[in-house]
């Protein structure tokens, strides 16, 4: 899309990624119910955001000429799983520093103003951050920019003048295929592809690579806190159910339910 | 006027059962507030589905229809609906959690500058400072309580949690709204949509689902079985991810966190183990039956009624048996 000089990237690629628990982990309440216990919880790259990051390495094998750059909002430790994206192949990272809460628009708002200063042809990121499930902030992003957008993704492929993407999206009805202009925000879905894991020179590379550091009080007027979360609590256990045993006793257990 | 504003897609001949759910989310909403809601109904279908629409004890039914709306895209409906409410300043305004909804209002909640609550499953309470809402994190497992602080709140709502609201009340006042110029995005365009053809119910109307994990062993071994037992029992079929990303089955019958959340009066789950992420999608169906070979499967501890025994022997001879006393 730009102007080809000698070291500008034909396309740059923007994916933004979450610090989430490890999938499997358990999760407990601290004792008063008002925050969650993540003491002896191990964190990861949000299963989502890691479809966005493979994608864009992929687009990147792809063309060649195409810069990768991973951006996170949150505190120091989240520079883990910048790294991690690295080590998978990103060329660079963003962080923005913020510590406490933050909701969804403030994070798309910071996000905005990352993309005003790298102005990217695509941002890519996952459907949904596993951990408080809200699948906001990409969306929100893609309305604060005034770009369009394209959910679910589970095929993305870009236009050979990267001036567009004809996309696959996984909805309640089937496969929807929608075309986009870029610049746009895509998001990925369970099905876009495999991530790769990262390889040990990979890994001894990311070592290497820049993590660019802004504060918040950079990136203009981002909002208050508006929506909080003041508390949790575990699901109520349900009762055990019956085991029959045989099909003839699982027809009559339906009929005494009135189930058939 | 109402504090809620109820906004429903009309892009297709009928409200379906999640437009009905959400109407019961706005029922309860204004229960909460004490005060009333509203309907918009936005997109092609927008004028017939008024007459539906207006026996659902909202306050007005408004339409608005334009071309730019005749076919969804996330970009035209999102632009509709935050024209409307900066004309029409709803305390609360809410839709049915779809593939739509989903894409469309967070970004309606960026253009009205709004907080929003993801899928919620309760209203708490609402009020002129917070809207509190109840709704589910960390694959289902938790339930976390979320207060919305700002004069206006955008909500998606599971759509099984909300019953429909009681019909035969007074019916709603229609109203035409224009719709804005200039809806639709110049950067997005809709291409194609392929879908399952099925005779079957739909995975969100259904009473009973009839849904299939790897144990099955694909199309041309047990999901034949359990498609007639579906048909059996008039239900919908659907799949777990390990059955879809196999592709025995294409992606709109994937049941689980990311696939459909249902709750059916009965769910009947066949040669699938029941991963967390498939409990997500299921575990408040009303009943829950389960057949598979593995007693360990932890799908038996969230069935009422649990078969272990080979799905390739106990499917057929269920069907035989339903069938032989009528369905």
């Amino acid at each position: 899309m730009k102007a080809c000089c000698s070291r500008e990237p034909e396309v740059k690629l923007l994916v933004t990624l979450k610090r989430t628990p490890q999938r499997d982990a358990r999760i407990r309440i601290s004792p008063e119910g008002a925050a969650l216990d993540l003491e002896n919880v191990q964190f990861e790259v949000n299963p989502f955001d890691e479809l966005a990051v493979e994608e864009a390495l992929r687009i990147k094998e792809a063309r060649g000429e195409v810069e990768v750059v991973v951006v996170s909002v949150g505190a120091e430790e989240c520079e883990q799983q910048l790294v991690s994206a690295m080590a998978m192949g990103a060329d660079r990272a963003v962080r923005v520093h913020h510590e406490g809460e933050f909701d969804s628009l403030q994070i798309a708002r910071a996000l905005a103003a990352v993309v005003e200063r790298e102005e990217p042809d695509l941002v890519l990121s996952g459907k949904l951050a596993v951990d408080d499930e809200c699948g906001q902030v990409p969306a929100m992003l893609a309305g604060l920019l005034g770009w369009p957008q394209a959910s679910q993704a589970s095929d993305i492929k870009l236009s050979e003048d990267a001036s567009g993407a004809t996309v696959v999206c996984e909805v309640d009805a089937g496969l929807e295929t929608v075309s986009l202009s870029l610049p746009a925000v895509i998001m990925a879905d369970l099905r876009l592809n495999e991530p790769r894991y990262a390889s040990l020179p990979g890994i001894m590379k990311a070592k290497k690579k820049p993590i660019a550091t802004l504060g918040i009080e950079e990136l203009g007027d981002l909002g208050s806190v508006r929506s909080r979360v003041t508390g949790f609590r575990a699901l109520e256990d349900k009762p055990p159910g019956a085991k029959v045993g045989s099909v003839d006793e699982l027809v009559q257990a339906l009929e005494e339910k009135k189930l058939i | 006027m109402a504090e809620t504003l109820i906004i429903i897609q009309a892009t297709s001949g009928e409200l379906s059962k999640s437009d009905l759910a959400a109407a019961g989310f706005g029922r309860e909403a204004a229960v909460a507030s004490g005060g009333a809601f509203d309907i918009l109904l936005l997109g092609s279908s927008a004028a017939a589905l008024s007459a539906e629409a207006a026996g659902l004890g909202a306050g007005t039914v408004f339409t608005m229809n334009s071309s730019e709306l005749e076919v969804y895209t996330a970009e035209a409906f999102a632009a509709a609906a935050a024209a409307f409410l900066s004309g029409h300043p709803y305390r609360l305004a809410a839709a049915a959690t779809s593939s739509a909804t989903k894409e469309y209002f967070p970004r309606l909640a960026a253009l009205v500058d709004a907080p929003m609550a993801s899928d919620v499953l309760k209203v708490e309470s609402v009020d002129s400072q917070k809207v509190v809402l109840t709704r589910a994190v960390f694959v289902g497992n938790l339930l976390a309580t979320v207060e919305l602080e700002a004069p206006q709140a955008l909500v998606t709502c599971r759509s099984s949690e909300f019953a429909p609201p009681a019909r035969g009340g007074e019916v709603s006042t229609v109203e035409a709204v224009e719709a804005p110029a200039g809806l639709a995005s110049p950067g997005k365009a809709f291409v194609g949509m392929e879908a399952a053809s099925s005779d079957r119910p739909d995975l969100k109307e259904a009473d009973i689902i009839v849904s299939v994990g790897r144990g099955t062993r694909g199309p041309d071994e047990g999901i034949p079985l359990c498609e007639k037992l579906a048909d059996v029992l008039g239900a919908a079929l659907g799949a777990t991810r390990a059955v879809v990303d196999a592709g025995w089955l294409a992606n709109e019958f994937q049941i689980g966190q990311t696939g459909k959340i249902v709750a059916p009066e009965v769910y009947v789950a066949i040669g699938l183990s029941g991963s967390i992420q498939h409990l997500a999608g299921m575990r408040n169906s009303k009943t829950i039956i389960a057949i598979n070979k593995d007693p360990e499967a932890p799908i038996f501890e969230v069935a009422d009624l649990g078969l272990v025994a080979d799905l390739f022997d106990a499917v057929p001879e269920l069907t035989a048996a339903l069938e032989s006393r009528g369905g």
